[in-house]
Order: C-alpha cells, then sequence, then structure tokens
C-alpha cells in the first residue's frame, strides 16, 4: 500500500458498501438482529399502520363476538314500532335504524362483517397458497409452465373483473362436474370457490417475479450444488425468501376479495339474502332507498365498509414498505 | 416502427380467434341460449325453439357452432336480441357512444386534475399538501365507487333538493335524459346527467393518477440528468417541465392508453347505479336476461379494444422513449 488513494479508497469503502443499505440495515448488522424482526420494527413505526391494526382487531373483535355484540339475530324481524313496520330511522330501539322488513341494522352489519370477513380471509388464504405454489413453480422452472401460466393470467387480468366473475360465475354453476366444489349458487362456498379461482392469478405473478430473481442468487446455486431437488429448492429456499411478497399479496387478496363479494351481493348475485347477508348485501338494500332520504341504509354499512377496507389497505401499505424499504422510498 | 405496428396488428388476428372462441365456450356453456329462450316466451312450441335455435346457429357441437356465430359476425349479420326482439348493433352503438362520452368526460377531468395534484405533491414532497393529497388518494382508492355513487344520490339528488325545497332533483340521480325526453340532443340537460356519474369515475382516477405522477416526478427527480441540467445552469422551471416531466410522464402514457382502452366494457357499476345507458349496464342487462345474441358482440368490442389500446400504449412508449427500439 505505497499509494495513499489508494489506502483512502480501501477505508473509505468497508466490506459492505454503505449506500447500499439504510440506516436500520446497518444498525441490524451490529445488533445483529433478524430479517424479520427488522421488517417488525420497520412496520411499527408505522403510526398509521399501527392505528389501523388497532381499529382492524377491534372491528374483528366487534365481529366475532357476535352472539354477545349484535343485539338481535340476523335475519330477525322487529316488531312493528314507531307505526312503522320497516325503514325506522336510528333510535333507541335500533342504533343504526331498520331496513324494509323492519330487521335491526346494527345487528346486521355484525352478521354481515362475519360473512365478509369470512369469505376475505378465507378466499385470501387458498389465494396465496395456490398461487404461492404455482407462481414459485413457474419462476423456478421456467419454459411451458410459465409461459402458460402468463398467457392465462394475461387474458384473465385484462377483462373488468365484475364480467369475469359473473360468466365464471354461471359457467361453474353449469358445471354438473363441478358441484361437489362449488356446492349451490348462492351459498357462501361457491362465492369463495369462485373468488379463488380469479384471485390466486395475481399472487401467482408476483411470486414468480420474486422467485425469478432469486433463482439466480448464491444460495440457490449453493443448494443445486449440494444436490437438492427441485422442490426442495422451492419449498425450502425460493418461498421462505419470498415471504415478504407473499405477505403483501395477502392483505391485497383479502380486499380483493372483501371488495369482489360486496360488489357482487351489492347487484344481487351474491350469497342468498334471505338467509345470510353480508356488507355487500346490506349496501344493496341502500341502492333504491336512499332517493327517499334513508341515509343510514348507506351510511353505517357504508362507513364500516370503508374504514375496514382502509385499515387493511394501511397495513398491507406498511408491510410492503417494512419488507421492501427501498422500493417504497419513491412512494412514501 | 411500421412493421412493429403491421406485425402485432396480424398477431391480433389469431389471438382475437383464440379469446373469442374462450369466451364463446365461456357464455354458450355458462348461460344456456334455449333456457334464455324460454324464460321469455314460456310458451313456444317445438317448432318454434327449432326455428329460434337455427335462426342463431344453435345446432351442432360448440366449435361448429362457434364457426357459425363467426361467419355471421364478421359479415355483420349481428341478429337480434332474445328479450325485445331489438337488433344488436343499433343499439351496442348507443351504449358506445354513451360510455364514450362518460368515459371521455371522467378521464379528461379525471387524469388532469391527477397528475397536476401528483406534480405538485412530489414537487412539495413531505409538505402538507403532499400529505393530504396522499392521505386523500388513500381515501378514494379504498372507497368502492358503488358506495361514493349511492352517496353522491342521497346527498346532490335527495338532500340538496329537499334544502333547498327543489321540484326537480338538483342533480338527476339517474339516466341520460330525463324520462320523457327522448333522444332528441341537449347539450345542457346531457350534461347534468354527466356529473355525478363523472364524478364517481373521475374520484378513482384522480386517486391512482395522482400516485402515478408522484411516485414517477420523484424517480426522475434525483436521476442523474436531472442534475446534469441543472448544471448547465437551465432555469429550474424549464429543468421541471422540459426535462423531469417529459420523462415522467413515459410511463404514465403507457398506464392511461390502458385505462381508456378498459373504459369500453369497465364502468359497470356505475352506469347501473346511475341508469346511464352505456355499455357496462347493456352488459349487465344482457347477463341477466342471458341474452346471447347480444353478449358476444359486447365481448368482441371490449377485447377488441383491449388489444387495440395495448397496442398504442406500446408505440406510444416507443415514440416517447427514444432508447426504445423496436
Amino acid at each position: 500500500m505505497t499509494d495513499l488513494s489508494e489506502f483512502e479508497a480501501a477505508v473509505s469503502s468497508p466490506h459492505v458498501p454503505n449506500d447500499e443499505l439504510d440506516s436500520d440495515e446497518v444498525n441490524a448488522l451490529i445488533e445483529s438482529v433478524s430479517p424479520s424482526r427488522l421488517a417488525l420494527r420497520r412496520f411499527m413505526r408505522h403510526r398509521v399502520a399501527m392505528a389501523s391494526l388497532v381499529v382492524f382487531t377491534l372491528i374483528a373483535i366487534w365481529i366475532i363476538l357476535a352472539p354477545i355484540t349484535a343485539r338481535y339475530g340476523e335475519i330477525e324481524i322487529l316488531a312493528p314500532f314507531n307505526g312503522k313496520r320497516g325503514l325506522n330511522s336510528p333510535g333507541a330501539k335500533a342504533w343504526f335504524g331498520t331496513d324494509q322488513l323492519n330487521r335491526d341494522l346494527y345487528s346486521r352489519i355484525i352478521w354481515g362483517g362475519r360473512v365478509s370477513m369470512f369469505i376475505g380471509l378465507t378466499v385470501a388464504l387458498f389465494a396465496s397458497v395456490i398461487g404461492t405454489l404455482v407462481g414459485a413453480v413457474a419462476g423456478y422452472r421456467g419454459g411451458i409452465i410459465d409461459d402458460m401460466l402468463m398467457r392465462t393470467t394475461d387474458l384473465f387480468l385484462a377483462f373488468p373483473t365484475l364480467v369475469l366473475l359473473l360468466v365464471i360465475r354461471n359457467l361453474f354453476d353449469q358445471l354438473t362436474w363441478l358441484n361437489w366444489l362449488v356446492g349451490d349458487l348462492k351459498s357462501i362456498r361457491f362465492i369463495i370457490v369462485l373468488l379463488v379461482a380469479l384471485s390466486w392469478m395475481s399472487v401467482a405473478r408476483i411470486v414468480r417475479g420474486t422467485v425469478l430473481s432469486l433463482k439466480e442468487r448464491e444460495f440457490v446455486e449453493a443448494s443445486v450444488a449440494l444436490g437438492s431437488s427441485a422442490p426442495r429448492i422451492v419449498v425450502r429456499h425460493l418461498i421462505p425468501n419470498a415471504i415478504g411478497p407473499i405477505i403483501v399479496a395477502l392483505t391485497t387478496s383479502v380486499v380483493a376479495a372483501i371488495v369482489a363479494e360486496s360488489t357482487l351481493a351489492f347487484f344481487g348475485f351474491g350469497i342468498d339474502p334471505v338467509y345470510k347477508t353480508s356488507w355487500g348485501g346490506l349496501l344493496g338494500d341502500s341502492k333504491g332507498q336512499v332517493l327517499t332520504g334513508k341515509w343510514w341504509l348507506l351510511v353505517f354499512p357504508g362507513a364500516v365498509f370503508v374504514i375496514t377496507i382502509m385499515c387493511i389497505n394501511f397495513i398491507g401499505d406498511a408491510l410492503r414498505d417494512a419488507f421492501d424499504p427501498k422500493q417504497g422510498q419513491a412512494r412514501r | 416502427m411500421i412493421r412493429f405496428i403491421l406485425r402485432r396488428l396480424l398477431w391480433a388476428i389469431p389471438t382475437l380467434l383464440i379469446v373469442t372462441f374462450l369466451v364463446f365456450v365461456a357464455i354458450r356453456v355458462g348461460t344456456d341460449p334455449v333456457a334464455s329462450y324460454l324464460r321469455i316466451n314460456s310458451r313456444a312450441s317445438p317448432a318454434k325453439i327449432q326455428q329460434y335455435k337455427e335462426a342463431n346457429g344453435l345446432i351442432g357441437t360448440i366449435p361448429e357452432q362457434y364457426v357459425r356465430w363467426l361467419w355471421k359476425f364478421v359479415r355483420f349479420d349481428w341478429g337480434v336480441s332474445i328479450k325485445g326482439r331489438v337488433p344488436v348493433w343499433p343499439s351496442i352503438k348507443a351504449a358506445l357512444s354513451n360510455t364514450f362520452i362518460l368515459g371521455a368526460f371522467a378521464s379528461v377531468i379525471g387524469i388532469t386534475v391527477g397528475l397536476g395534484i401528483g406534480i405538485l405533491a412530489s414537487l412539495k414532497q413531505y409538505s402538507k399538501f403532499d400529505s393530504l393529497s396522499s392521505a386523500s388518494a388513500f381515501i378514494g382508492l379504498s372507497i368502492p365507487p358503488y358506495i361514493s355513487a349511492v352517496l353522491l344520490q342521497l346527498v346532490f339528488s335527495y338532500y340538496v333538493t329537499k334544502w333547498f325545497d327543489l321540484s326537480k332533483p338538483f342533480l338527476p340521480p339517474s339516466g341520460v335524459y330525463p324520462p320523457g325526453h327522448g333522444d332528441n340532443f341537449d347539450l345542457f340537460l346531457r350534461f347534468k346527467h354527466l356529473i355525478l356519474p363523472g364524478t364517481v369515475v373521475a374520484i378513482q382516477t384522480i386517486a391512482v393518477y395522482s400516485r402515478y405522477m408522484r411516485a414517477s416526478l420523484l424517480e426522475v427527480k434525483n436521476s442523474d440528468y436531472l442534475r446534469t441540467a441543472r448544471a448547465k445552469g437551465i432555469s429550474e422551471t424549464r429543468v421541471i417541465v422540459r426535462h423531469a416531466l417529459r420523462n415522467a410522464l413515459i410511463p404514465i402514457v403507457t398506464v392511461a392508453a390502458i385505462d381508456v382502452g378498459a373504459i369500453i366494457g369497465g364502468l359497470i357499476i356505475t352506469e347501473r347505479i346511475f341508469e346511464y345507458k352505456g355499455m357496462g349496464d347493456f352488459f349487465l342487462t344482457a347477463f341477466e336476461n342471458g341474452d346471447f345474441p347480444q353478449l358476444m358482440p359486447w365481448m368482441v368490442l371490449v377485447v377488441i379494444s383491449l388489444i387495440l389500446f395495448n397496442l398504442l400504449a406500446d408505440v406510444a412508449y416507443a415514440f416517447l422513449d427514444p432508447r426504445i427500439r423496436l
């Protein structure tokens, strides 16, 4: 080391290049914190997301404890009061007013929330599992599986969602050999299968993209050199390393599923409204009634719906930042 | 460039054939045309049913039916609807022009306002305006169109009318023209009926495009060529307008092209709630009636528009970004 400038260069560029790490990551190296710990820490610092998490938890508890929190049954018709057999405005007897059949809106929002949330979470779960597996295999293997995945999803993502939902809904209903899986046209199971059939694709595309970049990394090469089988590499190395994008995709699909279900229910293509209701079904009830000023039918279910969607969106956004801070910088 | 466009257009033909075949099978299997016919003509004689089947090419295997349908379709023999026996082409033409007007109205307002907000927000990053616009965009994206649509109806068609004691709704909650008006063109009435549905679509567009624009411009702002431009001593306005904006708009133009292409089939929710007789309402009505002769042309038009506008997006990208060679 005879030249001074060479020495300076060596000192100023230490083992880990500084400009590629943010301060969190440098601290993490010093304290030796795991990446998931680091992500959690970043998430916690996101104040709006933490508030959203609290609100979302409260709504979830409110809905899960329906037998305690709801004042009346799901389809219980109240005896006429205030001289009206229906459409009573909010008051002591019915906090959020009643609908056309004199059913308590407050209770129905809770019961309907159960259906909406159940559908949202179940669909997201199934869609993520299927999407992750297909996306990881397509990304790792490439070739014809990959081409088929990309072409099919291109086709499906191009169409308006509602058109796809409706056309496939009819198709599932008519295909008798699918009956064991989809069940009755107006059942919750039918909606879940329908939504899973369409929503795994966006998860698969995200996972595929992540796996495409992961499979060129050294640890995969090392695993191949050690003689690991392809399924082992996918399950043990690729999927765990893609967990960040997968979790973000999961939250996005929860929102997508809840919104899709309520769109269907809003237009009367959802679950059978005689026995059960969902938030979309309640919103659909408001459609014809606002022009005569029955504001409560829209405002209460609408507010609960939008607040829930917003909470999940904020949580998802914070998770994205937490797992991938560099990508998030432009958006923040 | 011309060769690229021609090649893509040639490719569009097999794509169109494959997609329409898949759609044909899906709709043909999903909605039984004979059942739809019987629902409306419940006492049709077997001879009548046979006649209906022949008129609509419902004989033979599904691939045969597809070929027969395609042959009639390309000769512009689009037939009549099952319900009401209305000729398909004139009604779809009217729906197309209605959707075009609503889409153009909403996208022009939505995209210009959205881009404006995005530009201001990224020029003053972390300012009050920036956080306010980000928060509003987030709220706007979390409100599904059917909630904002019904809310607007409640406020502007019911409450404002009630407070000011108007005899007619302040803003009409439905239709393209007031009932009984007919189809005579009337700019003022037309515009009045566009405001509410247009606002619903514009809210979503503003929210999306302000986010796009902000992200895109922020990325460009950190680029080396902007530093070079400033180092050359160019005024700040010129740096922003000529160097930053020009580059930041490139990805947005392509997204906008694809979005505009999707409008043809994509305003279903808004159009249905406002009973606006556009393509979305046309689809939903045809779907509810199981009206096969109406559904297929609708699908084909939507697919053609998607393919064309995707091509347009690629061409625009190459045209605006000299780094891309076709």
